[in-house]
């Protein structure tokens, strides 16, 4: 059973903006993907339809066999995993740890089982030293971490991510794909919004490239990233890589890839060749 | 004479054992465009606050050395007289914007200057039409997009005709394509009005090739300050925390087995040339 189904789904706004536009998918278990779009082309509101924020106007969403219109949040919120792009601002608990805690808690675990999965999520996450701080005074990175581990911490099979990058320097970003990939590799599915193109082509996933709320393209980052054309219409800057081999075509510079080495070698072969 | 001119100054907030900034030191003279760098926490954005005088007029402190802005000596000039010299621009432009139209927002600070109408009339059309959004005059500002907004935040601060202007961290909300544009457009200003800009910006590889001096800050400390490519030729970047561009590490990996960059290239344009140059010689 694949892990999430997006069938036919439309999505209009009360405003009558229409956000999503027959837009299908299949995302299988243990995949990570990537939604990519420039602001307003969809990405979040996917995301929304995952736990059920948001149910579709036409077409189905089903969660690991469950149609999103039959569930309800709580019951979705249990195999999805949703942290915002902001969701530092929704802490409120006086520690790190019962900031952890309290959705735990909510689920109605008893007080071993919450402590036990809080000190996991902790480490996980690199936060145990700093279990008996105040959330507000972490630093930006830390504050996303701790978003991972709240939703981590009750052991969603899908966790999806918006912007997880937004307002990282370059060595939390290094850190945030090591998360993502750690996730995976525990067979998590992985599902995330992001506009960071070079983020994007380092942790080379599957992606969906949206624009207006359609979809414009799926499939692994190689393919998608180096289509200059199709990017140039969803408003994406290509990675800097496949941007500078393209600029070279006519020396028969006609290699398409987002690795740096193979890169550099196409150049010196086909200019000192 | 420099027009920024910062002299070993320290600086910690109220209450904080450890200082922010420590014997930084550094001067920009009219018309540079200067980038700056660093990993969160390091102390940029407390630099722009000692530039523009909330440090000290709205922060508590301890506050030592110097710092001159066009002239005026900024521990002893009110904030209000400050703004007319130095503008500044923050990450997220929904908190410098209220008014219910474009116009009104850019035109706020002026009328709190008491000009006379004409005046402002005309200064408002000439920021619109300078930041090429003369067209969203009516409209509110809180339903534009972000890149939108940025641009009428700057509009803003540019109509009170600052010789300077700081921007910390402006395309944090924005997308990719979003935030090049907005630092062409800024780029384009500084040129057309010969302004001084101080860019504070994760997007280093949008931002530097267009910058003409680099300052990267760690720890509360400026650890170095110079040409940019240069940055990336002698520094390991990656462990100041600054993230080295694709094309830097391109031309990295090339020189592994011909040596064709003598100094990084910071763009693909740049890249291309050095290439065809070689190349061109080569037939």
């Amino acid at each position: 059973m694949p892990a999430v189904e997006f069938e036919h789904v439309s999505y209009q706004y009360k405003s009558g903006v229409k956000a999503l536009d027959d837009v299908s998918f299949t995302i299988e278990r243990g995949e990570l993907v990537v939604l990519m779009g420039e602001n307003g082309s969809g990405k979040t509101t996917i995301l929304k339809h995952l736990n059920g924020l948001l149910k579709p106007t036409e077409g189905r969403v089903v969660i690991d066999g469950t149609d999103t219109r039959t569930a309800t949040v709580a019951q979705l919120a249990a195999k999805v995993g949703l942290v915002f792009q902001n969701a530092e601002e929704m802490f409120f608990e006086s520690t790190v740890r019962e900031e952890v805690a309290f959705a735990l808690k909510n689920f109605g675990y008893s007080e071993d089982v919450v402590k036990r999965r809080v000190e996991w999520a902790l480490r996980f996450m690199e936060l145990d030293a700093y279990a008996e701080n105040s959330p507000f005074i972490l630093s930006g990175g830390e504050k996303k971490r701790l978003a991972l581990a709240i939703v981590l911490a009750w052991g969603p099979e899908i966790i999806a991510l918006d912007e997880p990058t937004i307002g990282q320097d370059s060595l939390q970003k290094e850190k945030m794909a090591e998360m993502v990939r750690l996730l995976n590799t525990q067979g998590k599915t992985v599902i995330m919004a992001s506009h960071d193109v070079e983020f994007v082509a380092d942790l080379s996933p599957r992606i969906i490239l949206l624009s207006r709320g359609k979809v414009m393209g799926d499939g692994d980052a190689e393919e998608v990233l180096t289509d200059m054309e199709k990017l140039a219409k969803c408003s994406i800057l290509p990675p800097q890589v496949v941007a500078t081999l393209n600029r070279l075509q006519d020396l028969s510079i006609t290699r398409r890839t987002l690795s740096v080495e193979a890169a550099a070698r196409e150049v010196v072969e086909k200019i000192w060749r | 004479m420099p027009i920024i001119e910062v002299s070993s100054l320290n600086y910690r907030y109220v209450g904080q054992r450890d200082y922010v900034l420590r014997d930084i030191s550094f001067m920009v003279n009219e018309g540079e465009f200067v980038l700056i760098v660093g990993p969160s926490g390091c102390g940029k954005s407390t630099l722009c606050r000692c530039l523009n005088g909330l440090i000290p007029h709205f922060y508590e402190g301890d506050l030592e050395g110097d710092v001159w802005v066009a002239g005026h000596r900024v521990r002893e000039t009110p904030t209000h007289v400050l703004s007319q010299h130095v503008g500044m621009v923050f990450q997220n432009p929904q908190n410098q914007l209220f008014s219910l139209s474009v116009e009104n927002d850019v035109a706020f600070a002026l009328e709190n200057l008491s000009l006379p109408r004409e005046e402002i009339r005309r200064r408002v059309d000439e920021v619109l039409s300078l930041l090429g959004i003369t067209e969203l005059r009516d409209r509110s500002p809180f339903e534009l997009s972000g890149g939108q907004q940025q641009k009428v935040a700057i509009a803003s601060v540019l109509a009170m005709r600052p010789r300077i202007i700081i921007l910390d961290e402006p395309t944090s909300f924005l997308d990719p394509a979003s935030s090049l544009n907005l630092i062409e457009t800024i780029d384009r200003i500084r040129k057309s009005l010969g302004l001084t800009v101080l860019l504070v910006e994760h997007r280093i590889e949008l931002a530097a090739p267009r910058a003409n001096r680099l300052i990267v800050m760690n720890n509360g400390q400026i650890v170095y300050d110079g040409n940019p490519a240069e940055f990336f030729e002698r520094y390991d970047a990656h462990s100041y925390g600054v993230y080295v561009p694709k094309v830097v590490r391109l031309a990295r990996e090339v020189n592994k087995h011909v040596r064709l960059f003598n100094k990084p290239p910071l763009s693909p344009e740049e890249f291309e040339e050095r290439v065809r140059m070689f190349a061109s010689r080569r037939v």
